[in-house]
């Protein structure tokens, strides 16, 4: 069995964001791979580790993105491509058009991504390359088990559970919970330097320029909220005019 | 824009969700075109119709069916198509819920077309419209243009709001009939997990708790006050990965973000990541033992003291309320 894995490189949770003339500092950021990405690499290395498959792990990115791809090898994945790009399309449809591209030269049984990434949001790019491909997809799972050709997989639904019985080929979104992504080992370290990372050209797949469907006109900071007022005086006191305040200044109770 | 604007509407437990009236509202901003709602699986009842209405919908499309009762992306890819193809629509608007945020890209791929995420605000400059979405959970900001109909987008529940009630105003009814073939996914079981009735992305009321919580015995106060303000129980990163509560309940860059009217933080530090998640909450309010807790800045309201000690008397100030 073979199974990819979509992966994005983002800046790591603790940063801060600052954009000057409309444009993301990247200088001096720390960045990691798109943590809901990273339960997604470690769900392929168990589904491996209790069978017999294959983890190739795919992005489409700057140079320096081979960081995060090194990870995901150090961790256990076999293989990696990387679709190296100084300026990557920002647009979800063009980023879903060069992905899926490559992952059809792959021709995975599962499909492995992130239920969103924590820099862009829009967790548009997987079910968009699984229509591409003509693929199913569940969004969300927080379990997965393999039973043959069928997949059970547990899928969050703003809180609710939802078991769901599907078949491969299938590509699934990994939510939060779904596990707890292991800490590359030394000799796993060493091992993933040699690792195969295949370097491709949009050109190399196939694809001429990438027309955007959407465009991004602005990008700024919000404005920076005040701090408010710390409450005085003994506890009874400040809930008595915490709820005070709440009723007649905010009006939200 | 003069074309028609197609809403895929939600229900939950059988009631309208605020999200597809805010979504009414937000095409109203995009287009003067007739504004058609449509719903899945069960056939509307009057209220529904009449409240579609009075908040400005034009026209109601139900397509009932067994396999669009519970959202699978397959059953919904075929419903979505066949109204697309029965409405012709230049504008397309669902909720950033579980199920528009998951099919929404699908349909859009099908289209050719373009797709806005999570937006936050509609702006016009100069005849053309921009889309206000958060990055980085909301860390920074970006406008976006689309370049070609069909305009689509996902709006993020509570931030834009209805349009003022018009009662009485007539919604035309129409049903479509559709064969559903070829499913792929099959749902065996749905456990209800959430507690109250209030989703946490939609709630108004969010009651959040972080580590100094200290477990079960912290979140059962929580429970308790969310349960008389008729809000919905969050946790920091902290709470989820001490194992606390669930990582359903996480507000954060990772997790969920929050835009309630009143955000009550209890025992959360406040860190870059959890902030980003909740600070564009309307009025916040920190509890935390910690005067230095970073919190306190993007608090409108704080209290410095243990949450054990100021919760109890807080629940029982705002029960008084509640009965008043």
């Amino acid at each position: 069995m073979k199974i990819v894995v979509l992966l994005k490189q983002t800046f790591d949770t603790e940063e801060k964001v600052v954009i000057e003339n409309g444009v993301i500092k990247e200088d001096g950021a720390q960045f990691v791979i798109n943590p809901y990405d990273e339960y997604a690499v470690e769900e392929a290395i168990r589904i491996k580790e209790n069978g017999d498959a294959e983890v190739v792990v795919v992005s489409y990115g700057p140079a320096r993105v081979e960081d995060a791809l090194r990870k995901a090898l150090a961790m256990g994945a076999d293989r990696a491509v990387l679709i190296e790009a100084d300026h990557p399309v920002t647009d979800e449809a063009g980023v879903a058009e060069v992905l899926a591209k490559a992952v059809e030269k792959e021709a995975p049984d599962l499909i492995l991504a992130g239920n969103f990434s924590v820099d862009n949001g829009a967790g548009q790019v997987a079910p968009r390359v699984a229509e591409i491909l003509g693929l199913n997809h569940v969004g969300a799972v927080t379990k997965v088990t393999l039973e043959g050709d069928d997949v059970v997989v547990e899928r969050d639904a703003e809180g609710d559970l939802e078991r769901i019985r599907t078949k491969l080929p299938l590509l699934l979104t990994a939510q939060q919970g779904l596990n707890d992504p292991r800490y590359p080992s030394l000799p796993g370290i060493m091992k993933a330097k040699k690792k195969p990372l295949d370097r491709l050209t949009l050109s190399d797949l196939g694809l001429g320029d990438i027309s955007p469907r959407t465009t991004v006109t602005n990008r700024y900071n919000p404005p920076k909220k005040e701090a408010g007022e710390i409450l005085q005086g003994d506890i009874a006191t400040q809930v008595e005019t915490l709820v005070k305040k709440l009723r007649e200044e905010a009006k939200v109770i | 824009m003069q074309g028609r604007a197609l809403i895929l509407g939600e229900r939950k437990d059988g009631k309208l969700r605020q999200v597809t009236l805010e979504a009414t509202s937000a095409a109203k901003k995009v287009t003067s075109g007739e504004v058609v709602v449509l719903l899945l699986g069960d056939g509307s009842d009057a209220s529904t119709k009449e409240m579609l209405g009075a908040y400005g919908a034009d026209r109601l499309l139900t397509i009932e069916h067994e396999a669009l009762r519970h959202y699978t992306s397959d059953a919904f890819m075929q419903a979505l198509r066949a109204a697309v193809d029965h409405v012709q629509p230049e504008v397309i608007v669902f909720g950033h819920t579980a199920i528009g945020k998951d099919i929404a890209p699908r349909l859009a791929a099908r289209l050719g077309a373009g797709l806005i995420s999570d937006v936050v605000d509609i702006v016009e400059k100069d005849g053309v419209v921009h889309f206000v979405r958060p990055i980085y959970a909301g860390k920074a900001f970006e406008e976006r243009t689309i370049e070609k109909a069909p305009m689509m987008f996902t709006i993020r529940p509570n931030n834009i709001a209805p349009l003022a009630e018009s009662a009485g105003r007539n919604v035309q009814e129409e049903t479509l009939a559709l064969e559903i073939k070829d499913l792929r996914s099959m749902i065996e079981e749905v456990v209800k997990k959430a507690t109250s009735g209030v989703d946490l992305s939609e709630a108004k009321i969010v009651v959040s708790g972080g580590r100094g919580t200290k477990g079960e015995e912290g979140f059962k106060l929580l429970y308790e006050l969310a349960e008389v303000l008729g809000g919905a129980v969050g946790a920091s990163r902290g709470a989820c990965d001490a194992g606390y509560v669930d990582y359903a309940l996480q507000i954060g860059q990772t997790g969920k973000v929050v835009t309630p009217d009143l955000y009550i933080a209890c025992g959360i530090s406040g860190a870059i990541q959890h902030l980003a998640g909740m600070s564009a909450s309307k009025v916040i309010v920190a509890i935390n033992k910690d005067p230095e807790a970073p919190i306190f800045q993007v608090a409108d309201y704080g209290i410095v003291g243990d949450m054990f000690e100021v919760l109890p008397p807080l629940i029982e100030a705002f029960k008084k309320i509640k009965s008043a």
